[in-house]
């Protein structure tokens, strides 16, 4: 069986409104998934409930056949890595230490991290090119190199499947381009990404799939060529943008408002 | 990798050692370091020579009346900066302090309680640990009937819990009577390590310790829990039980604090911080930091209280005054340390 993560009628909202209602889809491991959707659709909900910090109202998270519900902490850990928005912690950590939490779900109840920890550790951080930063405080680094230590983190997790809630939201435009080429170099090598963003392109430029929401509901999911698309932006965001080929092949939105003044 | 820690636990336990051998020389009668130190060796290992009558008045003095205050100065020291460390990180805050949850303020009103309505220590001491628990109990409580962000709940649990018990505390203070309990309450709430007796001693030594080493033990996750309940989840923690535990251990140790010495603030505030520049921010090296900081640090103004002036002063009034600009001090590096 190929693993996968299912999301099965899944509907969830309180008792007065409903924030997401009968999604269904499967992801299927070593795809990039992008989640588009004005803000308030029902993003962040739908990630919460991937990641099983929320229990749906209806319908079923199943991860490799196992329905979420059953599932320990632990357990979802060592599968799933989770990646929020870039934060400030409140203590400065040094970087290795925050990278070295990847490790909690393989250790016992009262633990002490070993060396293999250590270098499992250290290899994350080599993989993202941030050796470094090992020992700097994880306060005063850039939102960028943040950004790279939490994946870092999610790596030495040793979970295939990473869910960022907008990890590129608060970076600035290169650093934003330098996390997708991450994200694609780990593709690459196996890893499956299931990631919202406000950002259309990134998208068109990484994403293998892209999933829409429009009021808590599917509005779209399929290939990002085919998805991403003039008239789907418009009833997403009512906005008129075009979506336009450059140099042939690579895809970018061109506002239409601004385009003609 | 810097392997820090291996040297600070070596200077810090030499540290408090020696406040500890210093201070069992001061008092209103002062004993030289090499009576003292000739004292435990004939004691420990049986070796050297005292005349009998030196050796039992030293016996008296040092084992009977300085030893065991401080021990407690040891206990309540570490106890209420672990208690502190662990809630700044678990609240992600490093401005809250082991009162946070309300403990202190239901154990002073406990403490009140008892000495308004029994002549017995005893009693004193049990409604004051049980109230003190209540008051973490009612915090969690409503934490816990309210759906949301649990951290922000349960600190408005606590401002509502603690806010209850103190206005209690005033009732209690209000019926006193004013020239016998009144007075001994007072006294009470400025906390005092004289309070302390061996049978008091007796009954917080091993919680205390258990509790220490427990919280020491998971400071591991306490990491995890800094970084916030959802990432501390995605990480494989198993926050809501970890947390109860975690609070559950504190509640133990601080009511514990609370009934062998009154009250005796700041302590929690500020040596997480202290120990924080020292050491650095990760718990698995700051929670027995702390433990040695404190310890150390409560000692030394313990012995200020009880020097200073001919009469001893309440000690929550010396780690205020001790505490208070110390804190406003290290406030701008403080603030470097958690931002």
């Amino acid at each position: 069986m190929k693993s996968s993560l299912e999301l099965k009628d899944l509907s969830f909202g309180y008792t007065k409104r409903k924030i997401l209602e009968d999604i269904n889809f499967t992801i299927s491991k070593g795809q990039i998934v992008t989640i588009l959707g004005p803000n308030g659709c029902g993003k962040s909900t739908l990630i919460r409930l991937m990641l099983g910090f929320l229990k749906p109202d209806k319908g079923n998270v199943i991860l490799d056949g196992k329905d979420l519900i059953y599932t320990t902490n632990k357990e979802l850990a060592c599968e799933i890595a989770y990646v929020p928005q870039i934060h400030k912690s409140a203590f400065p950590y040094s970087v290795i230490d925050v990278v070295l939490m990847g490790r909690i779900p393989h250790k016992s109840f009262f633990f002490k991290y070993s060396k293999g920890d250590l270098e499992i550790a250290n290899d994350s951080l080599k993989r993202l090119s941030i050796s470094h930063l090992a020992d700097r405080p994880y306060t005063e680094i850039s939102g960028g190199e943040r950004q790279l230590t939490i994946i870092a983190r999610a790596l030495s997790q040793g979970a295939r499947t990473f869910i960022m809630d907008e990890p590129a939201g608060g970076l600035d435009y290169g650093n934003q381009l330098r996390l997708l080429e991450e994200i694609l170099k780990l593709s690459e090598a196996g890893y499956t990404f299931i990631k919202s963003t406000h950002s259309p392109e990134h998208a068109l430029w990484i994403a293998d799939r892209v999933i829409m929401i429009k009021n808590g509901s599917l509005f779209a999911d399929g290939k990002s060529d085919e998805v991403v698309t003039s008239n789907n932006l418009k009833s997403l965001y009512r906005i008129e943008v075009k979506v336009e080929k450059v140099n042939g092949s690579i895809r970018v939105c061109v506002p239409q408002k601004l385009y003609q003044k | 990798m810097k392997i820090r820690p291996k040297i600070f636990f070596p200077v810090l336990s030499g540290t408090m050692l020696l406040i500890i051998l210093i201070s069992l020389t001061l008092g209103k009668y002062p004993v030289p370091l090499q009576d003292i130190i000739n004292f435990f060796s004939y004691k420990l290992f049986n070796a050297g020579n005292i005349n009998p009558e030196k050796l039992k008045l030293l016996s008296n003095l040092l084992m009977e009346i300085r030893l065991p205050r401080i021990i407690a100065a040891i206990l309540i020291g570490a106890s209420l900066s672990v208690s502190g460390a662990s809630f700044q990180a678990m609240f992600v805050n490093p401005l809250v302090s082991p009162s946070l949850l309300g403990v202190l303020a239901g154990s002073s009103f406990g403490a009140a309680l008892g000495m308004v309505f029994s002549e017995s220590w005893y009693i004193v001491q049990i409604s004051s640990f049980s109230f003190g628990f209540l008051a973490v109990i009612i915090s969690v409580g409503i934490a816990k009937i309210h759906k949301g962000n649990s951290i922000l709940l349960l600190i408005l649990g606590g401002v509502i819990s603690g806010a209850f018990f103190t206005s209690l505390l005033s009732i209690v203070k209000y019926i006193a009577d004013p020239y016998d309990q009144l007075p001994a309450i007072t006294q009470w709430l400025l906390g005092s390590l004289s309070f302390v007796d061996s049978s008091t001693l007796k009954i917080m030594l091993i919680p205390q310790l258990a509790g220490i080493i427990l919280i020491s033990l998971f400071s591991g996750y306490i990491n995890a829990l800094s970084m916030g309940d959802e990432e501390a989840r995605a990480l494989g923690v198993p926050v809501e039980k970890i947390r109860i535990l975690l609070i559950f251990l504190s509640t133990v140790i601080s009511a514990l604090t609370v009934v062998a010495a009154g009250m005796i603030g700041w302590v929690g505030l500020i040596i997480p911080h202290i120990a924080r520049m020292i050491v650095g921010p990760n718990n698995k090296v700051l929670i027995p930091a702390c433990a040695l900081i404190g310890a150390s640090y409560l000692v030394v103004v313990d012995d200020i209280s009880r020097l200073l002036f001919s009469i001893e002063i309440p000690i929550g009034i010396t780690t205020s005054l001790i505490g208070i600009p110390f804190f406003a001090i290290i406030l701008k590096n403080a603030r470097r340390a958690w931002n």
